[in-house]
């Protein structure tokens, strides 16, 4: 199966970057800012984006993870999954911008566990959402705010995200459908 | 009158190839080339005759439980698995404890017609171990009972135990015991080790074996009687009856297919199949059961047959019944545990399942095995068959077999039973006939 | 995990799997919304033949706490002290949808035999049968030494070298053998205290040692004191003289509780027997942590619950 490498280490920065401007400027500064990963990889980014606005706001922003495997919809459809724990501020949530960070997104089911998790830990006055890969194909009316990249996929394509932290090695690369 | 049978090319225990030619309820003749006009043929080539089996101890359920099985359905049981006699059981409904209900069994066994039925007697009034049921009268009557046993439960009551063991020299009757001391038992589920306490069964000690095993051989020595042990099941039982026969006690022995094959740990499933009274036990006594056998302390196998309806077994373990079917299987099983191993050859076979029960029950006719002038009783059994064994292979009613899905050699193909076939190219002939020709006065 | 049998079945890292995601249902216990929707839709069924308010309370309330819908069907008043056998109650079980069947029954092995039936499709949770095992009570009290030990940091974590000393009935404790085999598998020193008459014939091949005298497991300062119940109908059985000599030899009363290191920490799966097996200053001490395994018992159960219904009906 041909796999095709579509964004390099360097690419990976330059959309965290641009990320982190967009939250910033949308947000009007850092202020009341929680940067929540889903994890695995998501979490990885969310500490990212929350370094790298602390850097460019000289402000304090809070990053953390949020767990969705007990919020979603396809058990036992899937291999059981081993929940990951859940990472709060310790300000908590309540009337501040939580902007959700995920790798890729897909379907939007994931998504929308998240804001149901959300829903059970505390009261945001906004929720966001910034991905560092949308390959389309959505099944639920979900949007993101902040995107890397705008990646069109066929659906039997596979999307790799590989971090440094996590993988040891950096790079997003696609792969191409079973004949 | 019946036909003459006449087989061809059969290999004898010893090894010895012959034709063999039945006519009436003898065998008239042995040799190479016999020939007779009108005969049946049966092509008996890379078959082994052996004499007709005889079980000393099987449960045939009638009267009393006829859902699990019949004095029909259990002969037909034992003549597929190549037996031309069983020993039935004392613990019916009502029990053998009179002339009157031994002689039922046994008349009910000659109308099915598929194998010799004979009663075994009760030690005791409805066994409950107290009072001697009316031991003479059974013996003296049409059924000429000679073994007595409580069998399901033990003579524990040493006092009964004594009379029992005296009252039946008089008539040379030998009293069976189902060695288990009922208070070590107390619930037991299975063997008591390792594995039952893993487990968390209530364990039937070996002890509870030997000691019972050990008293009766020394008050049978006391009293100068004859004493069969049921079912031996623990290395501990194998050197106490060694013992008491170097010491010349006259103490007789047999052990089950299943506990020469099987040990306790199939009750790991907790498939109630498994579950049998003595329990199964470690490979250690399996392998010193084998030995004893080989070495003529166990004289013989016997099946303890035991038919249960399903939902007997298909149940929580303490729930279930204990026993297991065995006649169909026991051929099989002691070839696959004693004989492809070598410990036992052919002539071994037919001693231990055939002339040694005969000799304990003191039945007529099975001292010399296949011969001239012998009554027409035996079965020619493939040892080089394999099979899966499955219910199609079970003929009683009780499908509790612990075989299931196992692969056993060897197959029953014919079984003479009284000069006529029982089972002929591996299936049973049909119940008509078969008592058509068991009405045929003898001679 | 397609069924929770015994706790012998477990590895080490599926027992270290369990404890971590009971970490993660343990956190839900501490917000504010302690439901989650993850079982939305499913059907557990208690299927108890053998009465245990706490056991089954316990299992309702992690069911519910996932959203699970929730039957309770005891033996007591039903159909099954007619004479109903096992095979007919799973039956109608399976025709009700049960998704899983939490089972209690007095006959070692029940549970298994339900999973290996074809008589219901369910994922079947041992709650305790007959003196063989009882798999949540001895992970949750896993997870209870583990969070005593490690607080925050437990995740991951095993019991490496941590000394355990379980006193009382262990031939009749299905509790003592769910922990024998669990502790052990995650790296614990196990000891068992009992009179020699309570003590399983083959349990020197288990991997624990022996010792009949509970002040010389004492004087080894274990991290871990766990006294099983005295069942009443054990005291007329004949397994030792009377409750009194009981207490006497084999009952953490106050001088053995006071010779304790002060850091061990003093389990008992309840119902207690206070002042025979256990004595209320230990029982009431804050080195007991008896109500604690009661928390984390439904913590474990929601994992347990979890991990049972997050895998599809094919073999495991």
């Amino acid at each position: 199966m041909p796999t095709r490498t579509v964004l390099q280490q360097p690419d990976i920065a330059r959309a965290l970057t641009r990320i982190s401007h967009e939250i910033l400027e949308s947000n009007r500064g850092p202020a009341d800012l929680v940067i929540l990963g889903i994890p695995t990889r998501g979490v990885v980014l969310a500490d990212r984006i929350a370094a790298i606005i602390r850097d460019i706001s000289d402000g304090t922003v809070d990053s953390g993870s949020l767990d969705v495997t007990l919020y979603r919809d396809d058990l036992s459809r899937q291999p059981t999954r081993s929940p990951s724990p859940t990472r709060m501020p310790e300000s908590g949530i309540d009337g501040r911008t939580v902007v959700l960070v995920d790798d890729v997104l897909y379907s939007g089911r994931t998504i929308r566990a998240a804001l149901d998790a959300l829903g059970d830990i505390g009261r945001p006055r906004v929720v966001r959402l910034a991905a560092l890969i949308d390959r389309g194909h959505r099944e639920l009316p979900i949007r993101p705010d902040f995107v890397g990249k705008n990646l069109p996929s066929a659906q039997g394509e596979r999307i790799f995200v590989r971090l440094q932290e996590i993988d040891g090695e950096e790079f997003v690369s696609i792969q191409g459908a079973l004949d | 009158m019946t036909t003459a049978i006449l087989i061809k090319g059969a290999a004898l225990p010893s090894g010895t190839r012959t034709d063999i030619l039945v006519r009436g309820r003898l065998i008239a003749e042995l040799g190479s080339n016999l020939s007779e006009a009108g005969a049946t043929l049966i092509d008996a080539d890379g078959l082994t005759a052996l004499p007709g089996l005889v079980d000393l101890h099987t449960h045939l359920r009638e009267p009393g439980f006829e859902q699990s099985e019949t004095v029909l359905t259990g002969s037909r049981a034992a003549a597929i698995g190549g037996f031309t006699v069983v020993h039935a059981m004392a613990n019916t409904l009502p029990v053998a404890d009179t002339a009157g209900v031994v002689e039922q069994v046994q008349s009910l066994g000659n109308a099915a017609g598929y194998v010799t039925v004979r009663p075994i007697g009760a030690v005791s009034v409805g066994l409950q171990g107290s009072q001697l049921a009316e031991i003479g009268a059974m013996a003296h009557s049409r059924a000429r009972v000679r073994v007595f046993s409580d069998d399901g439960k033990c003579v524990s009551d040493a006092l009964l135990m004594r009379r029992a063991l005296e009252y039946v020299t008089t008539f040379d009757g030998v009293v069976a015991q189902h060695a288990q001391e009922p208070r070590l038992t107390e619930g037991a589920q299975m063997n008591e080790g390792a594995v039952s306490g893993e487990l968390g069964l209530a364990g039937w000690p070996a002890v509870a074996e030997e000691a019972i095993i050990a008293r009766d051989v020394l008050l049978a020595q006391h009293v100068g009687a004859r004493i069969h042990i049921c079912h031996l099941s623990t290395a501990g039982s194998v050197e106490v009856v060694r013992w008491a026969k170097a010491r010349g006690i006259q103490v007789t022995a047999e052990v089950t297919p299943h506990h020469l094959l099987l040990t306790e740990d199939l009750v790991r499933s907790y498939d109630a199949r498994y579950k049998v009274n003595p329990p199964l036990r470690r490979e250690e006594d399996v392998q010193a059961l084998r030995a004893g056998l080989a070495d003529g302390t166990i004289d013989i196998v016997a099946t303890d047959h035991a038919p249960h309806p399903p939902e007997s077994k298909d149940c929580e373990w303490e729930a279930a019944s204990m026993g297991m079917v065995g006649l169909e299987s026991a051929l099989s099983v002691v070839q696959a545990s004693v004989v492809d191993n070598g410990m036992l050859d052919w002539r071994d076979v037919a001693r231990v399942l055939s002339s040694g029960p005969a000799r304990i029950g003191r039945l007529d006719g099975y001292a010399e095995g296949i011969t001239v002038g012998a009554p027409a009783e035996f079965t020619l059994y493939d040892p080089t068959a394999r099979r899966v064994f499955g219910r199609e292979q079970l003929r009683g009613k009780g499908a509790n077999s612990p075989y299931l899905e196992f692969e056993l050699p060897g197959r029953v193909l014919t079984t003479v039973h009284h000069g006529y076939a029982t089972v002929l190219d591996g299936e049973l002939v049909d119940a008509e006939s078969i008592a058509k020709n068991a009405a045929v006065p003898h001679g | 995990m397609r069924h929770l049998l015994s706790t012998r079945d477990l590895d080490r890292e599926e027992a270290i799997g369990i404890l971590d995601v009971a970490e993660d249902m343990a956190e839900v216990q501490n917000r504010e919304v302690r439901k989650l929707p993850t079982l939305r839709g499913r059907t557990v069924v208690n299927l108890f033949f053998e009465d245990s308010t706490r056991t089954r309370i316990s299992f309702e309330a992690a069911a519910k706490r996932l959203s699970a819908d929730v039957i309770n069907f005891s033996a007591k008043g039903s159909s099954v002290s007619k004479g109903e056998s096992l095979k007919d109650t799973a039956q109608t079980l399976a025709s009700i949808g049960a998704d899983a069947v939490v089972v209690r029954h007095p006959a070692s092995g029940a549970p298994q035999v339900l999973a290996q039936s074809d008589w219901i499709e369910a994922g079947i949770i041992n709650a305790g049968d007959g003196t063989h095992e009882h798999p949540t009570q001895g992970l949750l009290d896993a997870f209870t030494i583990r969070r005593r030990l490690h607080g925050r940091t437990a995740r991951g974590k095993a019991l490496d070298g941590v000394s355990v000393s379980i006193v009382g009935d262990i031939l009749h404790s299905r509790v003592a053998r769910s922990n024998v085999w669990l502790l052990t598998s995650l790296g614990a020193n196990v000891r068992l205290v009992a009179p020699a008459t309570l003590l399983p014939v083959g349990v020197t091949g288990w991997p624990v040692t022996i010792g009949y005298d509970l002040d010389d497991a004492i004087a080894e300062r274990p991290d871990v004191v766990m006294m099983l119940r005295i069942q009443a109908e054990r005291m007329s059985g004949g397994f030792f003289p009377n409750a009194r000599e009981y207490s006497r030899r084999w009952g953490l009363d106050d001088a053995r509780f006071n010779a304790l290191p002060p850091t061990s920490i003093v389990m008992h799966p309840g119902p207690m027997n206070r002042g025979l097996e256990i004595s209320s200053r230990a029982a009431d001490s804050d080195r007991s942590t008896v109500l604690e395994q009661v928390t984390n018992g439904v913590s474990v159960r929601m994992a347990v619950l979890y991990l049972v219904l997050s895998t599809g009906k094919g073999p495991a």
